[in-house]
């Protein structure tokens, strides 16, 4: 391409260096950093040998679910906005395996109550319950979800467990998103070490007839 | 000539004399009562007279009255005349023994659920209503929570300390 010929005023070379320039120079290619920055999900304890590894069918089925956890959020006031910036980048759900928030009761494993629950909202809470599959874990986020916090009134529940089992309480009104993540970690511990047969038990069946649930 | 609030009483005296009593004009705002029996019949007048033109009922509710024995419950209305921008509220009241009040239904449609509404937090029994039953509160509920006599708070609950809430005392330190 010939160069144009240039005239060398002042006023145009002021303009030149304030003017924008393309969006393709101010890209600086950063090599990814992928060594040692992975994080991965350890190998539960087995015995190995050449060619095979053994080890409890209860471990590898816990750290799948752990870290596959597809949680269904069940928000209804300010601490549903929290909850927000959790999934969005800044706190990154993603990072802990649950990238599928999906508002599917059926496909989803963790149920994430976020606010208050109006007395007249209780039986679609359980609904929403019992559509889900199991095995399925509950998180009650936020002081309303778990006591009805400070609406103590004649239309409002006080707290969740009252219509269905909880596994995690998140106190805080609302939660900092860091306490929404600590809540899902434990989840994930709960997840982590539940034996495989803790859902055909008495006790889990004696719990859930608690709430008149089959 | 702009309606005034001169105009609407003077107009409401003549016709029903000394059966409406305590006007008032709180804010601006016309107030009077009316026995119950003659809530329609007042409504109907508000309505169909070529001066006043109250046809629209902006709102309806209760207020609960627990001293005031024979009267405890009132219910309000709030009329709008919409051609001279005008309001007034006017209130009926009744024995909570028997709260049944005529429903304005047939008059405002508005009414409807506004009268719901008060049947649910108040128990008034709207006469001559087509739906009376709960529209917010749970189906469930055996009591009408805005009465005096049914305390704001959940009373079955154990956990919560009153002396936390600012209800009771504070446990006196030893």
């Amino acid at each position: 391409m010939a160069k144009q010929p240039r005239r060398s005023s002042v006023g145009e070379n002021i303009k030149k260096i304030i003017m924008a320039r393309p969006v393709r120079f101010n890209i600086h290619p950063i090599k990814a950093d992928i060594k040692d920055n992975i994080s991965l999900a350890n190998a539960p304890e087995g015995y190995t040998g050449e060619g095979f590894f053994a080890t409890q069918l209860s471990s590898v089925v816990g750290l799948a679910r752990k870290n596959s956890l597809w949680p269904l959020p069940f928000a209804t006031s300010c601490c549903g906005i929290e909850f927000m910036s959790v999934m969005a980048s800044h706190y990154d759900l993603a990072r802990f395996g649950a990238e599928r928030l999906a508002f599917s009761p059926r496909q989803c494993d963790l149920l994430m109550v976020m606010g208050t629950i109006a007395k007249k909202m209780g039986p679609i809470v359980k609904q929403v319950y019992l559509q889900m599959a199991e095995p399925r874990w509950v998180m009650a986020v936020g002081a309303c979800a778990s006591s009805g916090g400070i609406f103590d009134t004649y239309s409002v529940l006080q707290g969740i467990d009252q219509v269905v089992p909880v596994d995690v309480y998140v106190p805080g009104c609302p939660p900092r998103p860091e306490a929404i993540l600590d809540g899902f970690i434990r989840i994930q511990d709960l997840v982590g070490h539940e034996s495989v047969r803790r859902r055909n038990g008495e006790e889990y069946k004696a719990l859930l007839h608690e709430y008149g649930i089959q | 000539m702009a309606l005034t609030n001169e105009i609407i009483k003077e107009r409401l005296i003549a016709k029903f004399g000394e059966q409406l009593s305590h006007f008032e004009e709180p804010y601006g705002l016309l107030t009077f009562e009316a026995p119950k029996e003659l809530n329609l019949k007042v409504m109907q007048f508000l309505f169909d007279d070529t001066v006043l033109q109250f046809r629209f009922l902006t709102d309806l509710t209760a207020v609960h009255y627990p001293d005031e024995k024979g009267r405890e419950l009132a219910v309000v209305y709030h009329l709008h005349n919409l051609v001279d921008n005008i309001r007034l509220r006017f209130k009926v009241f009744t024995a909570v023994e028997q709260p049944d009040i005529f429903t304005a239904t047939q008059l405002y449609s508005s009414a409807n659920w506004m009268e719901r509404e008060t049947y649910d937090f108040f128990g008034i029994l709207f006469v001559g209503h087509p739906n009376l039953k709960r529209i917010l509160n749970v189906d469930e509920m055996d009591y009408f929570p805005l009465r005096k006599e049914f305390p704001l708070e959940d009373q079955t609950r154990i956990d919560k300390d009153d002396a936390m809430f600012g209800r009771g005392t504070l446990p006196t330190k030893v």
